[in-house]
């Protein structure tokens, strides 16, 4: 189906060891989604698998985007599509500014060289709405950061690529409470008819500024609950050991 | 036999590989007094120089192979089977581009010289095997006194200044190259800025090896005199050839007070060519270096730019980058040698070592008894590309001075996949992704460079980069 992201009954492992098992998962165009669950159900593992990263073997299932399967493309092709990963850890790549990298990414998101001046309107335009200093642009790439201010990098790149689909691994975990809400108005900024989003956390807290449509909650390598915003209040509430035992009574 | 196959690759690979048909008027092959008497006789030189040269003969002849860096074993054989003059059939340095023969003409107009000097030169001075070819300095630093000439005509027109430098930063009795270089020096420039001039932009000079079998012993003398500034850049290719060639430049610079100079050189060698250069500064009180060295290519690189700093407060800077590949062997650093008060110096070194490629560091810190308060940093850093890819390095101190604060800090990183596939993500395709690791990893030399030189260099890392991964 086009004008969404699908994951159909994914299994994946990781150096031998079994992750994912049968995930089952749509995200549409127009919505936002978030992920949850308890540490090691294997929400970073499925971000980084419809991103791409070649350390995880895809032993069955499929990842579709926009009804076109995806599941052996390059991580660059995947990107190419439309497709962000905002990562729980972003990488440090010392030596290259933040606007040169910018540039060369979102040349290769148009497929063209963008013209110096829309280049500038949207670092510009993204700068400003993460209320940033545009010395950032000059800096090496996360090198140096405080852990907030890679956080923070991640949306910058986010706003100036603008995706179809991104998918925000853990992006709320170490920011105080400013930063979390700068983090959600760039986010929130990009919501509309043509951007989807799953946004992974394991708690709450984020999803009180970035609203989602629809909540999922994975254990154990697997979606086991599907349900609207009040889900994510209710394992604020409860943990999430009452839901284990309704999984394993089902 | 597989090195042919290697070869054929490789030409594919090396862009300047293309050679010229063209007939040399002169060519003497064999390292003996008689090469070396005509090389001088062809050249009209005074009888001090041709002494000097016979001399320098005798001591190579003496002097044992290094024996403490790359294997040279095989060049050691080959001594006598290099060409060391080739005079190219051109009337010395011409000083306009329509004076150069047709054909060597084109060859520089392939490389882009001409159209970088109408855009970013102050002076370019060209050389074709042994001679220089053409040599022309803006007319606004001729009236202010600046000499940027071939160093033949340096010997000819300006004899005393010559006599007063030449040979005596690097005497022939410094290292068997040195010695080899003193023999049968052919091309090369003098360059002269008078007290108090400040030279804007770059001289450049531009050495092209078209000979099979050739060897290059380019010698340059550079004197930058009170107060003056100049930065010069020197640019290197050859065609590629199944036979291997020989380059042992020699180059003098001479800062004095308060001067400023650079010293700027990308070479970018056919993996066949031995690389085996002297360079070195002399720093008075208050000046300034830096030597900025950029080496690509070759079958063995032995380069060790250094920097006396002779004069209170004299400072000096070497920036260095090597890239090697399977089969070649680069062994470069540099040598900072603290003669005075207050000097200090800095060395960057960064390494890229791709397939199975040997980069090697080795460098000198020399602080002597009265050099109090000297400061020196060393930073070397290598990059490992493949699994197979090897470095080493051999950081020498010699400090003979309490006060002296001295730096060093060594990293060897790989690749990273991490890396890779953050870039990946973000559409950059893993070649690519792999090519920008690596100009950021250089970053740190390649801001100091113009940015013409910046733009060509990262083009130059981003060919040696294609098919490296995957």
């Amino acid at each position: 189906m086009a004008n969404r992201l699908e994951i159909q009954d994914l299994w994946v492992s990781h150096e031998g060891k079994k992750i994912l098992r049968g995930v089952n998962l749509t995200v549409p165009l127009g919505e936002v989604h978030a992920l949850m669950g308890p540490n090691g159900a294997g929400k970073s593992t499925l971000g980084k698998v419809i991103a791409g990263d070649p350390n995880y073997q895809v032993e069955k299932g499929r990842i579709l985007l926009d009804g076109e399967e995806i599941t052996e493309l390059e991580p660059d092709e995947r990107a190419r599509k439309g497709l962000f990963l905002a990562f729980q850890y972003p990488v440090e790549v010392p030596g290259v500014q933040v606007a040169n990298f910018l540039r060369l990414a979102l040349k290769e998101r148009l497929g063209k060289e963008p013209p110096i001046t829309e280049f500038y309107a949207r670092l510009k335009e993204a700068i400003d709405l993460l209320a940033w200093d545009e010395e950032v642009l000059s800096r090496y790439l996360n090198e140096g950061f405080s852990g907030g201010e890679k956080k923070k990098n991640e949306i910058l790149q986010l706003l100036v690529l603008k995706p179809r689909y991104a998918i925000l691994d853990e992006t709320d975990s170490g920011l105080d409470i400013d930063a979390l809400k700068t983090v959600a108005r760039g986010v929130n900024s990009m919501r509309g008819p043509d951007f989807a989003a799953l946004v992974i956390t394991h708690y709450q807290r984020l999803l009180n500024y970035i609203v989602p449509d629809v909540v999922h909650v994975m254990m154990d390598g697997r979606v086991v609950k599907t349900g609207g915003p009040e889900l994510a209040l209710e394992l604020e509430k409860r943990g999430y050991d009452w839901l284990k035992e309704e999984v394993a009574g089902a | 036999m597989p090195e042919n196959l290697d070869l054929k690759h490789i030409a594919d690979d090396y862009r300047w590989g293309f050679r010229d048909e063209i007939e040399p008027e002169l060519a003497l092959k064999g390292l003996t007094p008689e090469t070396v008497k005509k090389i001088s006789e062809a050249k009209g030189e005074p009888a001090w120089m041709t002494d000097f040269r016979l001399k320098a003969l005798e001591i190579f002849l003496k002097m044992p192979m290094p024996k403490w860096g790359p294997d040279l074993s095989e060049l050691e054989k080959k001594f006598d089977d290099f060409y060391y003059y080739v005079k190219p059939p051109a009337k010395g340095p011409a000083e306009s581009w329509d004076e150069v023969p047709e054909e060597i003409k084109k060859t520089y107009e392939r490389l882009g010289i001409p159209e970088a000097e109408r855009k970013v030169l102050a002076g370019v001075g060209a050389q074709y095997d042994s001679e220089v070819v053409y040599h022309k300095v803006k007319e606004e630093l001729e009236r202010q006194g600046v000499i940027f000439v071939s160093i033949e005509e340096g010997l000819k027109e300006y004899e005393e200044l010559f006599k007063r430098y030449f040979a005596k930063i690097v005497p022939p009795t410094d290292n068997k190259f040195a010695a080899l270089n003193s023999a049968v020096w052919s091309g090369g420039s003098f360059v002269y800025v008078p007290p108090g001039v400040e030279v804007e932009v770059p001289l450049q000079a531009y050495f092209r090896v078209n000979t099979a079998g050739f060897g290059q012993f380019e010698r340059t003398l550079i004197i930058v005199d009170e107060g003056a500034r100049v930065h010069y850049i020197e640019g290197c290719t050859a065609p590629l050839y199944t036979t291997d060639a020989l380059h042992t430049g020699v180059i003098e610079i001479y800062v004095h007070k308060n001067a400023h100079s650079r010293y700027t050189t990308i070479q970018n060698w056919p993996i066949n060519m031995y690389n085996l250069v002297t360079q070195r500064a002399i720093v008075e009180e208050g000046g300034y270096h830096m030597w900025l060295d950029g080496n690509l290519g070759s079958k063995v690189t032995m380069k060790y730019p250094s920097s006396i700093l002779k004069g209170r407060g004299a400072r000096s800077e070497v920036l260095s980058i090597a890239f090697a590949k399977t089969g070649q062997h680069l062994d470069t650093g540099a040598k900072l040698i603290h003669q005075a008060e207050d000097t200090s110096g800095r060395i960057v070194s960064k390494s890229i070592s791709k397939g199975e490629g040997r980069a090697s560091y080795r460098g000198l810190v020399k602080v002597s008894p009265r050099a109090d308060r000297a400061k020196a940093n060393v930073e070397c850093d290598a990059l490992l590309i493949d699994p197979e890819s090897k470095t080493d390095t051999y950081p020498y101190m010699e400090i003979e001075n309490e006060t002296a604060q001295i730096g060093h800090e060594a990293t060897v990183s790989r690749l990273a996949d991490d890396q890779i596939f953050y870039l990946e993500t973000r559409g950059l395709p893993e070649d690519e992704a792999a090519a920008l690791i690596v100009r950021g990893f250089l970053e740190p030399v390649t801001k100091e460079l113009p940015l013409e030189f910046a733009v060509e260099l990262n083009r130059l890392i981003e060919l040696e980069m294609e098919g490296s991964v995957g």
